[in-house]
């Protein structure tokens, strides 16, 4: 009886902490939504900011986190992805390529701030980018690259062994089997990689502070060695900056209601092409 | 064939370049941050108790910073260990597959909410609310930050620990049931020391993330540099610090190459977790005969 007591009691802790975990979830989306709706209008997604950033929209901070987001993908891509294949497919299991391994989750797990400090002495100030879109896509780009490998490696060794041996056993050579092959099973787990890690540029702040963010431009960028205005480091500005802390913090909510909405649509596509393909290799 | 032998030249010459930006990474840390050692030394900057970086003349202590850090990290991991650690069992042990299915995304949405997000939600919920509740001074304070952080934690040590827990074999669960152990007693005392190094690994990379995590601790934590001597109180951690004081450090001061060198001493704390967080996940898989 006692023992039955306990197991309930025990039961009932781990339901309660699902359910705060879930509350809070429910309170972050709650609060944002309800107070982001009042201010998002066309006007709100189209427009510039106007008179001391209490008027107008947010329209170039939408599109410099377009840009940055843009950027920072052209460049982890195809560097992720070709570490990846290397990896998975050409690599012989050797002491070389486990340090390669190390370096990769090690990467993963440097705070994003220090990617900022890497980028602003690298890309900033030696190569001479200047606070830019340029500096900010490469530093954001470095920082989701560990991401990017991981989803490329995961979703290549998924593919099962019998379609390589198939591939090379018709005579394809082994960059054939990779390219007609290999690649096009695997690319459904390589979106959904790139997917989420776009979620991640998308709202990172931190590298962006002293490589490419400013809290205000005239207009829309017009090169690549411009700063930008970005959603993230917008909300971060309009609550620390200027000068109408309660115009500003209702902007804030409708910048974190968008950043929120692009983030949930990006990672619900990522998680709806995961369950399709988890039945794809039914051989 | 020559072609053949160019393209796996060309993927291994990328697959090093991503070797060479840790090792990037690290040489401008150590470039950048030593001079500020090679000036007040480097027991002095560790252990010193102010932090005065505009004065004259400047004081570059970070114990308060590192104080702020490890009193805010460990505030997440109460917060973050019991919650995560309890969802993982929940949805592991308890839930069927139909439950498991609806809330393992929903706690991945958890995680892929940006961080600026929290700290904004933090800052114009939570800071009030708590400040009301307990009658504060301000509401920007270690507590909050504490709170926040260990709300983001959640769900990384959640999927993490879930991962570990799916890994005891069901024979361990079963043997314990056949003997008579009723469910809770096989969780308490079969599953969770089975899937322990798991769990530990989890909390280790939930604590790493906790430390590292810049905007939330910038908006919510207060952002004073002093020794904390309660929880109530606001501080400033190491992540906060470089966020909020690169863009006035004049390039090449001492103040810049402090800055750096947090930075230096961040990127070596999460290093050592992320170290240990390995080796435990590898003798873990070893032990339960998953290889490698």
């Amino acid at each position: 009886m006692k023992n039955k007591l306990i197991q309930i009691a025990g039961f009932a802790l781990l339901v309660i902490s699902t359910a705060i975990t879930l509350l809070f979830l429910g309170a972050i989306i709650y609060f944002i939504t309800i107070n982001g709706f009042k201010v998002i209008s066309w006007e709100f997604l189209t427009q510039v900011p106007r008179r001391g950033m209490t008027q107008g929209g947010v329209a170039p901070a939408i599109i410099g986190t377009f840009y940055l987001t843009l950027g920072s993908i052209l460049f982890s891509l195809p560097l992720g992805l070709a570490c990846g294949i290397y990896l998975c497919e050409y690599s012989p299991k050797s002491y070389i390529v486990n340090i390669i391994r190390m370096s990769i989750n090690n990467l993963a797990g440097v705070p994003s701030v220090v990617f900022g400090l890497f980028g602003l002495a690298v890309f900033v100030k030696f190569f001479s980018f200047g606070v830019s879109i340029l500096s900010g896509s490469l530093t954001l780009g470095i920082m989701v690259l560990p991401q990017i490998i991981a989803a490329s490696q995961e979703a290549l060794l998924a593919v099962p062994q019998s379609y390589r041996e198939a591939s090379l056993a018709l005579g394809a050579t082994h960059w054939q089997t990779i390219k007609r092959i290999v690649l096009p099973s695997a690319l459904p787990g390589i979106l959904t990689g790139v997917i989420l890690s776009v979620g991640r540029v998308a709202g990172e702040t931190a590298p962006i502070l002293f490589t490419a963010a400013t809290f205000y431009t005239r207009g829309y960028p017009d090169s690549i060695f411009s700063e930008v205005m970005a959603l993230p480091y917008h909300i971060y500005a309009l609550m620390t900056e200027g000068t109408h802390p309660e115009k500003q913090t209702a902007i804030a909510y409708g910048c974190s209601l968008i950043l929120l909405f692009l983030v949930l649509l990006v990672s619900s596509i990522a998680i709806i092409i995961r369950q399709r393909q988890r039945s794809g290799y039914e051989v | 064939m020559p072609k053949e032998k160019l393209y796996k030249l060309v993927f291994a010459v990328l697959a090093f370049s991503s070797l060479m930006f840790l090792v990037g990474i690290t040489i401008i840390l150590f470039t950048e941050g030593l001079p500020i050692f090679s000036e007040i030394g480097i027991m002095k900057f560790i252990l010193g108790k102010h932090w005065y970086p505009t004065y004259h003349p400047p004081e570059f202590g970070i114990l308060p910073l590192i104080a702020a850090s490890f009193w805010v990290t460990l505030g997440a991991l109460m917060v973050g260990v019991p919650l995560g650690v309890g969802s993982a069992l929940f949805l592991s042990e308890l839930a069927g597959p139909k439950i498991r299915s609806i809330l393992k995304p929903l706690i991945e949405i958890l995680a892929a909410i940006p961080s600026i997000v929290y700290g904004f939600f933090g800052m114009v919920i939570i800071a009030p609310f708590l400040q009301n509740l307990f009658n504060l001074p301000t509401g920007l304070c270690a507590f909050t930050a504490s709170l926040v952080l260990g709300i983001m934690s959640i769900p990384i040590i959640c999927s993490l620990a879930e991962d570990a827990l799916s890994f005891v074999p069901s024979s361990f669960r079963e043997a314990s049931l056949a003997l008579g152990a009723n469910r809770w007693q096989t969780l308490v005392k079969v599953v969770i020391p089975a899937a322990g190094s798991g769990i530990s690994t989890a909390i280790i990379l939930g604590m790493s993330r906790a430390v590292g995590e810049t905007m939330t601790v910038l908006m919510v934590a207060g952002g004073a540099a002093v020794i904390p001597r309660s929880f109530f109180e606001p501080v400033r951690p190491m992540t906060a610090t470089i966020a909020a004081e690169m863009g006035e450090a004049a390039m090449g001061s001492f103040h810049y190459h402090a800055l750096f060198a947090i930075g230096l001493t961040l990127f070596l704390v999460t290093f050592f977790f992320n170290i240990i967080a390995e080796i435990i996940s590898r003798k873990y898989r070893i032990k339960l005969g998953l290889g490698r």
